[in-house]
């Protein structure tokens, strides 16, 4: 019987034979918590009676790390507490870790046909890889600590089929942006996404991790990219143990096939305030105060390498702060490593070091009332990243760091070379 | 878990995703009674003064969509609400409500602010007493019936493990 990437990793992780509908218990490869999710998880787990899984858990202290203020200095200590209690020894503290799902993936946790779940909605991000990972809550996370297992609902699978070569500035980004603009912020609720095809293909893994990353914001449970040799050659030298890829079966059952031209995808912006409200770049054309470039959505050394490009020689525009946070330390070094940490500075660029920082509206770049924000992140609702009545534009880093120069939103095309 | 709900109505649209329920600022403690007070604080100014136990949210489509925040249905549970009825819920906030042991209903049911709304959870009925107009929804698949029967997922994970009491 024939089965979909989702049926495939579900059924070898439960030891059974699913389909999309089932109930099942799995054993789960790794659990992720952050700063902001795993205090609540950390007394869950106190209560029950188990020893820790200690080589499933992963602790990374993201979100208001470097600590905002009291209060998330004293969560980012029960996390720290936590893992010396319990000898946790996959805990990243601040200055060797970064934004939780690159660091995941640098890392090597994630890799084809594992099982992942993370307290943070974004855990998708890692079907990039062929893995099948997805966000749960707090207490699930406690759970999974105990007992290595949780359960799931096998989810239907929508395939998203996008083939032709890509202009020249169109990225990941754009293909995400355009897939919710189509079928919208619930469009693949609950299901599990397979995007693939020969734009796809084409497409560094970074981008392909910026698509996943996205795939929540259509309300999907996973977003899995068919894993290729992209893939095994970046995990040569980071994966932690081996793997074992899953593939679709070529009759598997789909709820809905859904194709895409390459060709006709142009850089595009999702407007304030919804991910799917997708227009083209060209033709937003509003004035911006804040330019933001990094999160676990485009905050790789791809998404730097494509903005100081543009930006080399060049000021940002006198009425824009530019910030930049690689999401990383790897990535941080990389970028000083290459000189583009000088590139963004001499372009008048502020540059932090990796935090989720801004791309929830924590802090470093927090955006007051009636101001408005072109961002490389991946959410742009009421409030998201500062006063409720400050504005959010999602964009890819090439848009972002065009708009940067051009003190409104602009096409890349316009300050290209 | 209550089998039978009634409660006055707060009403939100579609998309109320979970900054909206509980602002990124207040995440820095998990206590339901500290996150009450500033549950809708931007989207529903007067809810934290004026809830009251019992009450019942009624949504649009795609309620708590957005950051996977447990606090969103903590926060919830902290100020009263006993139940919440939408066209339809964000998976992960679906599944923190049914784990934390907070009913969620996927019902259309029409009402505004202040109407009284009861629920009948096994029987499958939604109702609206102030309008007359009721709804029918799907029970639960037997595993999460069988979760909110034992209380939640700790319960049921602490009676896996075998503990003691
Ligand atoms: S970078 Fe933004 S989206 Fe990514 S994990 Fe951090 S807060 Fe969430």
């Amino acid at each position: 019987m024939s089965k979909t990437i989702a049926e495939k990793i579900l059924s070898a992780k439960s030891r059974k034979d699913v389909r999309a509908g089932d109930i099942v218990e799995a054993q789960v490869d790794y659990v992720m918590v952050n700063d902001i999710t795993g205090p609540a998880a950390f007394d869950e787990f106190e209560g029950l009676c188990a020893p820790i899984k200690r080589d499933k858990v992963v602790l990374i202290p993201d979100h208001y790390v470097p600590n905002k203020d009291v209060a998330s200095a004293k969560q980012a200590k029960k996390m720290r507490d936590f893992a010396r209690k319990h000898k946790v020894r996959n805990y990243f503290e601040v200055g060797s870790g970064g934004v939780c799902h690159q660091l995941m993936i640098e890392q090597g946790f994630v890799a084809p046909g594992r099982l992942i779940v993370g307290a943070d909605s974004h855990t998708c991000s890692y079907g990039a890889l062929g893995a099948f990972s997805t966000g749960i809550g707090s207490t699930e996370a406690a759970t999974v600590f105990a007992r290595g297992v949780l359960w799931f609902k096998v989810p239907e699978s929508m395939k998203f089929k996008v083939d032709g070569k890509l202009g020249r500035f169109v990225s990941g980004k754009d293909i995400i942006l355009t897939i919710i603009g189509d079928i919208g912020v619930e469009g693949a609720r609950y299901a599990s996404m397979e995007v693939e095809g020969s734009s796809v293909a084409s497409l560094p893994l970074s981008d392909r991790i910026t698509i996943s990353n996205m795939g929540i914001e259509a309300g999907a449970k996973a977003c899995i990219v068919p894993p290729d040799k992209k893939v095994y050659e970046y995990l040569r030298t980071r994966v932690r143990g081996s793997y074992k890829p899953a593939f679709a079966d070529d009759d598997a059952a789909y709820s809905d096939v859904m194709e895409y031209d390459g060709r006709k995808i142009v850089p595009v912006v999702a407007k304030p305030f919804l991910p799917s409200n997708v227009a083209p770049a060209s033709e937003a054309g509003v004035a911006i105060d804040q330019a933001y470039l990094g999160s676990c959505t485009n905050g790789r050394i791809e998404d730097l390498r494509i903005a100081a490009k543009l930006l080399k020689g060049r000021k940002v525009h006198a009425g824009v702060r530019m910030i930049v946070v690689p999401a990383t330390k790897e990535v941080f070094d990389a970028a000083v490593r290459e000189g583009l940490v000088k590139v963004f500075s001499d372009a008048g660029a502020y540059v932090s070091g990796p935090t989720c920082g801004a791309c929830l509206g924590g802090y470093m770049g927090v955006l007051a009332p009636g101001e408005r924000c072109v961002s490389s992140t991946n959410r742009n609702f009421v409030g998201r990243m500062g006063a409720k009545d400050s504005e959010v534009y999602l964009a890819s880093p090439a848009v972002v760091t065009a708009s940067a120069i051009k003190g409104r939103i602009a096409d890349p095309s316009e300050v290209a070379r | 878990m209550k089998d039978h709900l009634k409660g006055r109505a707060w009403v939100v649209g579609d998309n109320v995703d979970t900054d909206q329920i509980i602002p990124a600022e207040y995440l820095v403690t998990m206590d339901d009674k500290e996150l009450a007070p500033h549950a809708f604080e931007n989207a529903i100014p007067e809810f934290a003064k004026q809830v009251r136990a019992g009450d019942i949210v009624v949504a649009g489509r795609n309620f708590g969509c957005g950051s996977s925040r447990e606090h969103a249905p903590r926060a919830l549970m902290g100020a009263g609400v006993s139940c919440v009825i939408a066209v339809s819920f964000a998976r992960i906030f679906f599944r923190n409500s049914i784990n934390l042991g907070l009913p969620v209903i996927e019902a259309t049911i029409h009402a505004k602010k202040g109407d009284v709304i009861e629920v009948a959870l096994k029987n499958g009925i939604a109702a609206n007493r102030s309008t007359g107009e009721e709804a029918g929804f799907k029970a639960y698949p037997p595993f999460v019936m069988m979760l909110i029967q034992k209380g939640g997922l700790v319960p049921y994970t602490r009676e896996m493990l075998g503990c003691k009491e």
